[in-house]
């Protein structure tokens, strides 16, 4: 059963996937000539003809798209009319560790706040720690993000001169952007939490552990929570989407070397080679992270599984 | 509605969201100065309660001179219409389109809703982000984006409200009455689902208004010298140390108008759907 399901998932991804590789392509053709990109003004018809007939762009429209397939599956996506012209692809392999790591530090930093922010939010129900817990979930996921990043570099770089404005490398460069990105996400987490204990709270289970004698600290933070993370779950393939964004409009922000920054550079040069590469990355990273958390679900979950 | 209007927090969100429509519609009024002409001899002032500032400048000017204050008030006309635009192409798209898969089912239904799940599956905002490298930043691009984006969940939606709906007897009446499908999904079931549609309506405000802001910021929406808040914060990034005003309050526009509108559209889930009423339970 659980075998099934994952070969029906992959698929639906492949699909997917597809269809995006295919807008790309179509967009890419519809809007320029690569031809025109790749070659400078003093170009003759004679090198058109040959570089049109080297990347087979006389060639029927299906035909191109399958070398464009191709090419992509071996990682080769074109190179950057940007700079140097070095191989997309390459650009993207070196940038993506920088931008994995500030996820998983917005990542980290949403679960180890938003959830016992949300249980205590639950069980200290109508208090003015809920009442805080709320408003503050409500103010994070209505703050623009770019803007936060601006303000707490205002506040904690430029007029405290606690942490750096901007670089990479040590940890005291991951704290403004990872708080700035996981903001919303502890917002979201938080109100999720909340809400599923609440339910959870009032639920027959609870009530019988209760009656058995087990400990509050035991009821809540055991049983009452485990089953308030499913949930939680869900909202992964919401927060990989968020990450997106926030990737890059943050490391826009603080000069982040991660693929958000190169898909704004690749914006303001129209570089379409390289932001194409990047939206194929993620969209695939996107999927992958979904299906993972799918798997998970339907493992926790036995009705998931049709 | 009566049980909201005793809470202060909603009538303060109601309050304000309702000033920032009437400032937007009619912003030649409130406006002081022209937004898009600037006077380069009275280039980044302060605003007027800081050494140097005026009362002819509130919240004082830009790099060019021109005056914060009015670009706020036309870019809420720039962000609110943006927003009710690609709402509405939206919505219509998708509600339609989910009245029809969950009126008609079978193969209607199946494709329809695989093409949903497509959408869903693909992180838009890199689509957005593509398109307006190739296609440039533009008022119409911008609306079109931020549509092709929310239209899958209000398919979704609008097919699982119409679900419900059918299994009324008063569909079967209509039918047996000879109305066709298209004056039954108008007449009865359009009217029925509407009030679902309309507070998940409420509830994109808050995301689309902060879309635009993040697409603006990024130089992909809508272009200059329109003033829109994002590409104000995006202007005024690099003067922060110095001129703390030009980043600072087109944030905050964007930061209460967001929050006036999740605040109303929470309301709204909770008035429609007691059961998650967080309030009195």
């Amino acid at each position: 059963m659980m075998l099934r399901y994952i070969v029906r998932r992959s698929v639906e991804m492949l699909i997917a996937l597809l269809l995006m590789s295919a807008i790309v392509f179509a967009l890419g053709r519809v809007t320029g000539d690569p031809v025109a990109l790749l070659l400078n003004e003093y170009a003759t018809a004679q090198d058109r003809a040959e570089l049109t007939q080297q990347l087979g762009l006389d060639k029927p429209l299906l035909t191109q798209y399958a070398i464009f397939l191709k090419n992509a599956v071996q990682g080769d996506l074109g190179v950057s009319v940007a700079g140097d012209r070095r191989s997309a692809m390459e650009l993207v392999k070196e940038r993506l560790p920088a931008s994995l790591q500030l996820a998983f530090a917005a990542f980290i930093i949403s679960v180890l706040i938003g959830i016992p922010l949300g249980v205590l939010a639950a069980v200290k129900r109508g208090t003015w720690i809920d009442t805080g817990a709320r408003l503050g979930a409500l103010l994070g996921q209505s703050v623009p993000v770019f803007w936060l990043g601006i303000v707490l570099m205002y506040f904690f770089s430029v007029t405290l001169g606690w942490l750096p404005t901007s670089g990479y490398g040590e940890w005291r460069h991951f704290v403004l952007p990872a708080l700035s990105m996981g903001l919303f996400t502890v917002a979201a987490v938080t109100r999720l939490v909340r809400v599923s204990m609440i339910d959870a709270l009032a639920s027959e289970y609870i009530k019988l552990a209760r009656i058995k004698g087990l400990s509050e600290t035991l009821v809540v933070w055991k049983h009452a929570l485990r089953n308030s993370l499913l949930p939680v779950l869900t909202y992964m393939g919401a927060f990989f989407a968020t990450m997106i964004t926030g990737a890059v409009v943050i490391e826009t922000v603080f000069a982040w070397p991660g693929i958000g920054r190169l898909a704004y550079e690749s914006i303001l040069n129209r570089d379409f080679p390289v932001m194409q590469a990047v939206v194929l990355t993620m969209t695939l990273l996107f999927m992958l992270a979904n299906l993972c958390v799918d798997i998970a679900y339907a493992r926790l979950d036995p009705r998931i599984r049709r | 509605m009566s049980a909201l209007l005793r809470k202060p927090i909603f009538v303060a969100a109601f309050a304000l969201s309702a000033t920032l429509l009437l400032v937007a519609v009619f912003a030649p009024w409130f406006a002081p100065h022209n937004p898009m002409e600037g006077n380069l001899l009275e280039r980044l002032m302060p605003p007027a309660w800081e050494d140097g500032g005026t009362w002819r400048h509130v919240f004082g000017t830009d790099i060019l001179g021109r005056d914060i204050l009015s670009r706020l008030i036309y870019g809420a006309r720039v962000s609110l219409a943006v927003c009710a635009l690609a709402i509405l192409l939206a919505g219509s798209v998708g509600s339609s389109l989910g009245i029809v898969a969950g009126y008609f089912g079978g193969v209607v239904d199946t494709i329809i809703m695989r093409i949903v799940d497509l959408a869903i599956s693909l992180p838009m905002i890199l689509l957005a982000l593509l398109f307006g490298v190739l296609f440039g930043p533009s008022f119409n691009n911008i609306v079109v984006i931020i549509s092709l984006v929310l239209w899958s969940q209000f398919a979704r939606m609008a097919r699982g409200e119409t679900l419900k709906i059918k299994a009324n007897d008063y569909i079967d009446l209509a039918r047996s009455a000879g109305a066709s499908p298209l004056r039954i999904m108008l007449h009865h079931v359009l009217p029925n689902v509407a009030g679902s549609l309309i507070v998940l309506a409420t509830l994109q405000v808050g995301t689309v208004i902060i879309m635009e802001a993040s697409l603006s910021f990024l130089g992909v929406g809508v272009p200059p010298p329109l003033p829109a808040w994002g590409s104000m914060i995006a202007e005024g990034r690099s003067y922060v140390v110095s001129a703390w005003w030009l980043c600072i309050f087109p944030g905050l526009a964007v930061l209460l108008t967001v929050l006036s509108a999740n605040i109303l559209g929470d309301a709204f889930t909770d008035e429609l759907n007691p059961t998650l009423h967080e309030g009195r339970r």
